[in-house]
């Protein structure tokens, strides 16, 4: 496109005021910004000792859990909706016939690779009945690649160490499904 | 046997240097510290605040950084890409750092101590290592001269485009803003009648007028050029990172790094000093330190505390202006000196000149308070006035828009419209 073109809607630069040109603002709000700054609240936190506040726990994306139903069943029903929609391929389901008469199939294992995971959030959206959720545990760490792979006992660990900071989301109030 | 010990002079000279050296070292260190606080603070962080004191879990603060980022820093692998020149390369950091410590031979870092007869030191002691010297601000001038050789070789020596441009960049802008620099300095010497800078201060303690009330302009102008000097933002283009990487030394790593890095800090600190020393009065408090020679050792304590918190201060300062403006453009830079800086020097200059010699007249016609009004009015309007003209009769920098209507020169009008639209596609 050349400079001449008529569809070009050009703006003038405002020409610099007196003010402007002695550098006097430029001086005053610079100055007056950064020591502002200096004596203002600091946002960091002096992690470990101190945790990071996560705004809403409900909608935070962090480490899975497996739900379980009211009689403490695991409440995946191994429809593959989850490991479907995973865009990074970390969810690894083995079903199998299901001992219960509800439902016809239960995961036989279930595996996270928690170090392939993107924490996107898709396989708590896909999921049916609400069995995969994430958590807002956010400081995952592991001595080895084998420790990351989550496998179901694990994640329902996670459920039982975190139901009663965060029920789950469509049952309880502030679930975003 | 008494002919191989060192004379009194030469011992109390060697004792002075380990002092100042060690405190100059020391505190590089920790300013470093007080840097990456500052940085963090104005950042809305809490900045580096865990080590304490090695093996315990005591943590003072952060107190212990400077140890641990010295070690880390010493403990690097000290690499010579092969592409370098092998001397020179060597050369620059040592030339730097041995130039900046040896500048601080004249500078003073408090008054004086009172004579202590029991070392055999009858008259007062001053502090500075070379008392004598009568040159002691050309002496300053003609090493911070010689550290720039450090940053050229370095730049020259790294054999890199990024080094190199560095080294090109801090050339020009440190030969440039050596004029303003020596300019607002001239003034102060003209004031004071000496090059001694111990001699300078106790001019401003006899007077109570500090040169930065006398002389606003070359203090405005002095300012702005240690600015410059000291390769600080806003003027920072040697070592810009986000342009040149790291400036001169981006091919220096490990404890030649660490020679570059203290030695830049070193360049701040005399910075501070100098600004202290010719324009902010030196050790000289109204109604704390006195004016006189020191007799006891609370007012030579004081005045050290007291110079020593104004430099302090001014390096504080340093650190928020860092945080403060954006970097300027190098043509910016270049028209900001030679254009604004250089005729504001021209300036304070002519004016001191006057108030110097046509002030025995003025008391004489006005009456010693007149006089003295007159010679602080004068360059209190001369700095309003050249301020202002400088503000409205100066280019801002170079004029970067898009070019609408081609003039002969210019490429669309050369090629032809339709060759560039070619070339655009």
């Amino acid at each position: 496109m050349k400079p001449s073109d008529p569809s070009i809607t050009w703006l003038e630069e405002k020409p610099l005021g007196l003010a402007e040109r002695l550098y006097l603002p430029l001086f005053v709000s610079g100055l007056t910004t950064t020591a502002r700054h200096l004596v203002s609240p600091k946002v960091t936190v002096s992690y470990p000792e101190q945790r990071p506040k996560v705004g809403n726990p409900l909608i935070y994306r962090g480490v899975h859990r497996l739900n379980r139903d009211d009689d403490g069943r695991v409440k995946c029903v191994a429809c593959f909706l989850c490991a479907t929609a995973c865009p990074a391929h970390c969810i690894d389901i083995v079903a199998t016939e299901s001992p219960w008469p509800d439902r016809e199939k239960y995961p036989e294992s279930f595996q996270i690779d928690e170090l392939r995971c993107i924490f996107c959030g898709m396989c708590e959206e896909a999921c049916p009945v609400d069995a995969i959720e994430l958590t807002s545990l956010l400081d995952l760490t592991g001595k080895s690649r084998e420790e990351m792979i989550f496998d179901k006992e694990k994640l329902l660990s996670v459920y039982d160490m975190t139901k009663d900071a965060e029920p789950m989301k469509s049952t309880a109030l502030g679930g975003t499904l | 046997m008494t002919a191989l010990l060192p004379s009194l002079p030469t011992i109390v000279a060697l004792v002075k240097i380990g002092l100042l050296v060690g405190g100059l070292m020391t505190a590089a260190a920790y300013l470093v510290l007080v840097e990456r606080w500052m940085a963090a603070w104005v950042q809305d962080r809490k900045g580096p605040n865990r080590v304490g004191i090695p093996l315990t879990k005591i943590r003072l603060f952060g107190l212990g950084q400077p140890l641990a980022d010295g070690l880390k820093i010493i403990l690097k692998e000290d690499f010579t890409p092969r592409h370098v020149d092998k001397v020179l390369y060597t050369a620059a950091p040592l030339v730097i750092l041995a130039a900046s410590l040896a500048i601080f031979a004249a500078i003073p870092f408090g008054s004086s101590l009172p004579p202590i007869p029991a070392l055999g030191l009858t008259g007062e002691e001053p502090l500075l290592v070379a008392p004598g010297l009568d040159v002691g601000v050309l002496w300053v001038f003609a090493l911070s001269s010689i550290a720039v050789y450090g940053v050229l070789l370095g730049g020259w020596a790294s054999n890199n485009k990024y080094g190199f441009l560095g080294g090109l960049r801090s050339s020009a802008q440190l030969v440039a803003y050596e004029i303003p620099l020596g300019l607002g300095l001239l003034g102060v010497v003209l004031a004071a009648g000496s090059l001694k800078l111990d001699v300078i201060m106790d001019a401003q303690a006899s007077s109570g007028v500090w040169y930065a009330f006398a002389q606003p302009l070359g203090f405005l102008v002095f300012l702005v050029a240690s600015f410059a000097e000291a390769a600080r933002l806003p003027f920072d283009l040697p070592e810009a990172e986000q342009e040149l990487v790291g400036g001169y030394h981006t091919e220096y790593s490990g404890i030649k790094l660490l020679l570059f890095l203290v030695s830049e800090f070193l360049h701040m600190v005399t910075a501070a000093f100098l600004i202290v020393i010719m324009f902010l009065g030196g050790w000289h408090l109204w109604g704390l330190t006195g004016s006189g020679p020191v007799e006891t050792w609370v007012v030579a304590f004081i005045r050290f505390a007291v110079l020593s918190a104004k430099i302090l201060g001014v390096i504080l300062f340093f650190m928020l202006v860092r945080w403060s403006w954006p970097r300027f453009r190098f043509d910016q830079l270049m028209n900001l000196a030679w254009k604004v800086m250089l005729p504001l020097g021209l300036a304070n200059l002519v004016t001191v000149a006057a108030v110097e010699e046509f002030r025995p007249q003025l008391s004489a016609a006005l009456g010693a308070g007149w006089a003295q009004a007159a010679a602080i009015g004068l360059p209190w309007g001369v700095f309003f006035i050249g301020w202002i003209a400088a503000g409205m009769l100066t280019p801002s920098g170079t004029d970067n828009t898009p070019i609408r209507t081609p003039g002969p020169l210019d490429a669309e009008h050369v090629l032809g419209a339709s060759t560039r639209e070619l070339v655009e596609v």
